[in-house]
């Protein structure tokens, strides 16, 4: 059951992949959406089984790699935190493949979404149950592909393309850190086996490496490596401008992989080495630090995005700093209690805006949206219900979560901490405001879209609204369930020793104990949100233009996304591409190819042109080569005697 | 002795003004002559020699046949006289050194192997013996050379039809008489019936 | 000086070999002029050979002499004939004219 749960998604994409089309589209859809669920349905006893009751085990499946001190096997490792990933990802994503049926039908390679979608589930769960860094490398690397697969799925737009290649890069500068923080693990101790590390990590704190002349603390630095490959895959702050591009993809793929699953694994990882990061507090700090400047960042963005489905993914970029930082200051459990009620309600908001512009006929912009909450009334409510879920409202589940990583973060007393609470606060006034903007925008006032697109908004058809209000379902009540127990009373004996918190980093403890205004602010701040959304785009609907006409410079820098993407052209793509066009024109092409293939076959052409003139067709010409020949014969014949 | 020097010196030196002018000669039928007194010049030494039979073969078969032919053909076809063109002197020194190295190592080689010392002063003489020239020289060659001869033979066979078949014409414009089709000649290709009328013409 | 030895005919015969060689090449005239300077060059290797053959005592110098000659005969022969239906196709014998064969 354990190997079915991690391994029945990759059965599915194989069979898929190569059989698609033969089975058709029907066929590729039943067989993954099938296993998808059977294993969603599977990982319900194997969460009670490890989490609740507490039995957790490591299964062997194969080894891989033994080469002296370095052991690698092909082993699933469950304990508290594998099985809360792998019960989100397989649920989650088994609710995608169901809405994918109605929303991709009519596309002409349906067997290879599905196919490449439970290709990405399978190396998400590699990931997360990985007992080694390797083996989550690998998985690392897998859902990277995957993401490159299905951001580029339509091939033959030259913007998908792109963005599935900006995402793969910048996801690979990601890697190339963590390459390195694997590397450095494996220097300092001798095993990238995940129990070893963390068995020794409390040995190796103090130690020292010594690089270029300066002595570093060998742990921070792994760390920190580790965490640019997080920085990477979660889009923070300086690896994010690959994110909104991501949108190119199918809505379902941006609900699973970039609001759910795939953009959360930075957060995984990092509290799964939660061992090792807890012995180097410096890194800690930077983390928290990125990721609140994320949350805050990303929202401003968000903030004047036009795009609906940009503005989600800046929200999850939002709020995946949220998590970040919520590590950062040692509130792991309150981490990933955030990661999973925020893959409910991200993906419920992603899906809801797939329905909302599959009604509009395709339209994404929200300037050409507007006036149909009456018409598409489920589509609306869900939607509410994810916004309200994001905005932190009370007994919804994003209250419960987000609230514990601002209180922790404040009950962290240091001046990280304060930093991540004064801007996660600031995040969600902006988080508040740009959910209902999106609201409002397209479903209420004068609707600003064609006639006949107007006429012709109607409601996702049964099996796509299904997964929608499962998915509604855990974006209102995940939070209250899972509060005891992810973040509550019962936290010691659910997380056991799945993660890793030193006593003096008792911040999510003290959580519990803060004063009563930090508890309600962001309640506060969240209802003030809202009602500023409210004023700026139902009561007086010219207040946006004219503050966006006042604060001209302003304006343009949140929307132009802080100017990231053309600091980046200027230092690293322009530079690479005229290094590049340099090594293939000059390096390779002249220089290359001159000295070798054209090089010598014009030296060829040349000598023999030169040699083609001792023809001359004259036959005098030719006898006194002969007799220039005898004379040089017999002299070499005389002087060989002679000597 | 002194007679043979004489006449050796002599005949060496026509000869070898004769080859000169050969070369040089701006006339080509002048060519050919100074050719011809080549060869007998240098049949005379054969004769110096006493290779006496070669010497007259040398005169039948180079002057009477082969310069003859040299002659005809520079007859018919109708070269004209031509100035000294301006290439032959930057030619002449490369050529003449190249020339002066080739004769000075020919030299060179036939005095080496020469002049040992077993072997200088030694001058050959003629074997008067009991055969003439000409009888030594059938005595082996329709004997020892028997096939190298008969070779030969085939050679100029073989030369000739060369010659003709690369020269033949046949002209269109000149009847030959064929016998053989004469001969065959039968009354239907010869003989025509034709009806006419008494009065019209035919 | 005076007495003739075997060393003075190998010497005639060098430079009449040499003449010929050099009537090969320096000749700007017409090709028949090669031609002859061909038989120049077997006229001295004739001498050559006779000349050995005497000295040595031995009568295939002579022998090979007349198959030297025959030879000869032929090539001037089919030599001539190739610059007569060459001159027929190409209208000159002219040295400069003679390079079809260039490469």
């Amino acid at each position: 059951m354990y190997s079915a749960v991690i391994f029945l998604p990759l059965a599915a994409a194989i069979i898929a992949g190569f059989f698609g089309r033969w089975m058709g589209d029907r066929g590729a859809q039943w067989v993954t959406c099938g296993a998808m669920v059977l294993a969603a349905i599977l990982s319900i006893p194997v969460f009670l089984e490890v989490a609740i009751e507490g039995h957790g085990q490591t299964v062997h499946v194969f080894s891989w790699i033994e080469s002296g001190a370095l052991e690698v096997a092909w082993a699933l490792k469950f304990d508290t935190l594998t099985v809360v990933m792998v019960l989100i990802v397989n649920v989650v994503s088994a609710m995608v493949h169901i809405y994918s049926i109605g929303y991709m039908h009519g596309d002409p390679s349906v067997p290879r979404f599905m196919s490449y979608l439970s290709l990405f589930t399978f190396f998400m769960l590699m990931l997360v149950s990985a007992n080694d860094l390797v083996q989550l490398y690998f998985g690392w690397e897998g859902v990277g592909l995957a993401s490159y697969l299905l951001i580029g799925f339509w091939y033959d737009r030259p913007a998908a393309n792109a963005a599935a290649i900006k995402a793969f890069l910048v996801n690979r500068i990601g890697d190339f850190g963590f390459g390195l923080g694997i590397f450095g693990v494996f220097f300092l101790f001798d095993s990238v086996l995940l129990d070893v590390i963390f068995a020794s990590a409390p040995d190796k704190a103090g130690t020292l490496l010594h690089f270029l002349g300066a002595d570093f603390d060998a742990l921070t630095v792994l760390c920190l490596l580790l965490f640019v490959g997080a920085m990477g895959k979660s889009a923070q702050l300086g690896l994010h401008t690959w994110l909104p591009d991501a949108m190119e993809g199918p809505t379902p793929v941006s609900a699973l992989i970039h609001a759910a699953t795939m953009v959360t694994a930075g957060v995984f990882m990092v509290v799964r080495l939660s061992p090792i990061f807890e012995y180097a507090p410096f890194a800690l700090n930077v983390v928290a630090v990125v990721g609140a400047s994320t949350a805050f960042f990303a929202a401003t963005v968000g903030l004047v995005q036009n795009d609906i489905k940009r503005v989600i993914a800046y929200s999850t970029c939002s709020q995946l700093g949220y998590m970040f930082f919520a590590a950062g200051v040692s509130a792991y459990a309150a981490s990933i209690f955030h990661l999973m009620t925020h893959a409910f309600f991200k993906a419920l908001l992603f899906l809801a805006a797939g329905s909302v512009i599959h009604a509009f006929s395709n339209e994404q912009d929200m300037r050409k949206m507007g006036g149909v909450w009456k018409k598409i009334p489920l589509t609306y409510a869900l939607m509410w219900i994810g916004s309200l879920a994001l905005a932190g409202v009370p007994f919804f589940a994003g209250y419960y979560s987000k609230d514990m990583i601002l209180e922790s973060a404040y009950a962290a007393h240091t001046l990280v901490g304060q930093y991540a609470f004064w801007l996660g606060i600031g995040a969600a006034v902006l988080t508040a405001f740009y959910s209902w903007r999106l609201i409002l925008m397209t479903f209420h006032g004068k609707s600003r879209a064609d006639k006949d697109i107007l006429a012709h908004v109607h409601e996702s058809p049964k099996a796509m609204m299904l997964p929608l209000v499962v998915l509604a379902l855990g974006a209102i009540f995940a939070g209250y369930i899972g509060n005891e127990y992810f973040v509550g009373h019962r936290m010691e004996a659910f997380w056991r020793d799945a993660i890793l918190v030193l006593p003096t980093h008792s911040a999510i403890i003290d959580a519990h104990h803060v004063p009563e205004w930090v508890k309600l602010l962001p309640v506060v701040m969240g209802a003030a949100g809202i009602v500023a959304a409210y004023i700026f785009y139902l009561f007086v609907p010219s207040l946006p233009g004219l503050l966006a006409n006042k604060m001209q410079r302003l304006y343009l820098f949140f929307f132009n996304k802080w100017y990231f993407d053309e600091l980046y052209d200027w230092m690293f793509v322009n530079p690479a591409k005229w290094l590049g066009r340099g090594f293939w024109k000059q390096g390779d092409g002249t220089l290359i190819d001159g000295v070798g293939p054209d090089g010598v076959a014009a030296a060829t052409l040349n000598l023999a042109r030169r040699a083609s003139r001792l023809q001359t067709g004259y036959i005098f010409h030719y006898a006194f080569a002969m007799l220039v020949g005898i004379a040089a014969l017999i002299t070499w014949y005389l002087i060989g005697k002679a000597s | 002795m002194i007679l043979q020097a004489i006449a050796f010196y002599s005949f060496s030196a026509v000869a070898i003004a004769a080859g000169v002018m050969v070369i040089a000669a701006r006339n080509p039928v002048h060519s050919v002559l100074f050719l011809i007194l080549a060869f007998f010049n240098v049949a005379a030494l054969f004769v110096l020699l006493g290779a006496e039979f070669l010497a007259m073969i040398l005169v039948v078969v180079y002057v009477g046949a082969i310069a003859v032919l040299f002659l005809f053909v520079v007859m018919m076809l109708n070269i004209n006289f031509v100035e000294l063109r301006q290439g032959f002197l930057q030619y002449l020194p490369i050529g003449a050194l190249i020339g002066l190295v080739l004769l000075a190592e020919l030299v060179l080689v036939a005095g080496t192997w020469v002049l040992g010392p077993e072997m200088s002063g030694v001058v050959p003489t003629p074997e008067v013996g009991d055969r003439t020239n000409t009888e030594a020289l059938g005595d082996i060659l329709y004997t020892q050379y028997i096939y190298p001869f008969q070779t030969a033979g085939i050679i100029l066979l073989v030369a000739m039809v060369g010659a003709i078949v690369l020269t033949l014409r046949v002209r269109s414009d000149v009847r030959k008489q064929r016998p053989g089709s004469q001969i065959g000649r039968k009354r239907e290709e010869a003989v025509t019936i034709r009806k006419v009328k008494p009065g019209s013409g035919a | 000086m005076l007495t003739i030895s075997l060393a003075h005919y190998l010497t005639v015969a060098a430079i009449l070999f040499t003449l010929g060689v050099l009537g090969i090449f320096l000749n700007r005239k017409n090709v028949i002029i090669i031609l002859m300077s061909i038989e120049l060059m077997l006229l001295a290797v004739n001498i050559n050979l006779v000349s050995f053959s005497v000295y040595l005592h031995d009568m295939v110098g002579q022998v090979f002499t007349m198959f030297v000659l025959t030879v000869a005969a032929a090539e001037a022969a089919v030599g001539l004939a190739i610059i007569v239906v060459y001159f027929r196709n190409r209208g000159s014998i002219a040295v400069e004219d003679v390079n079809l064969m260039k490469g």
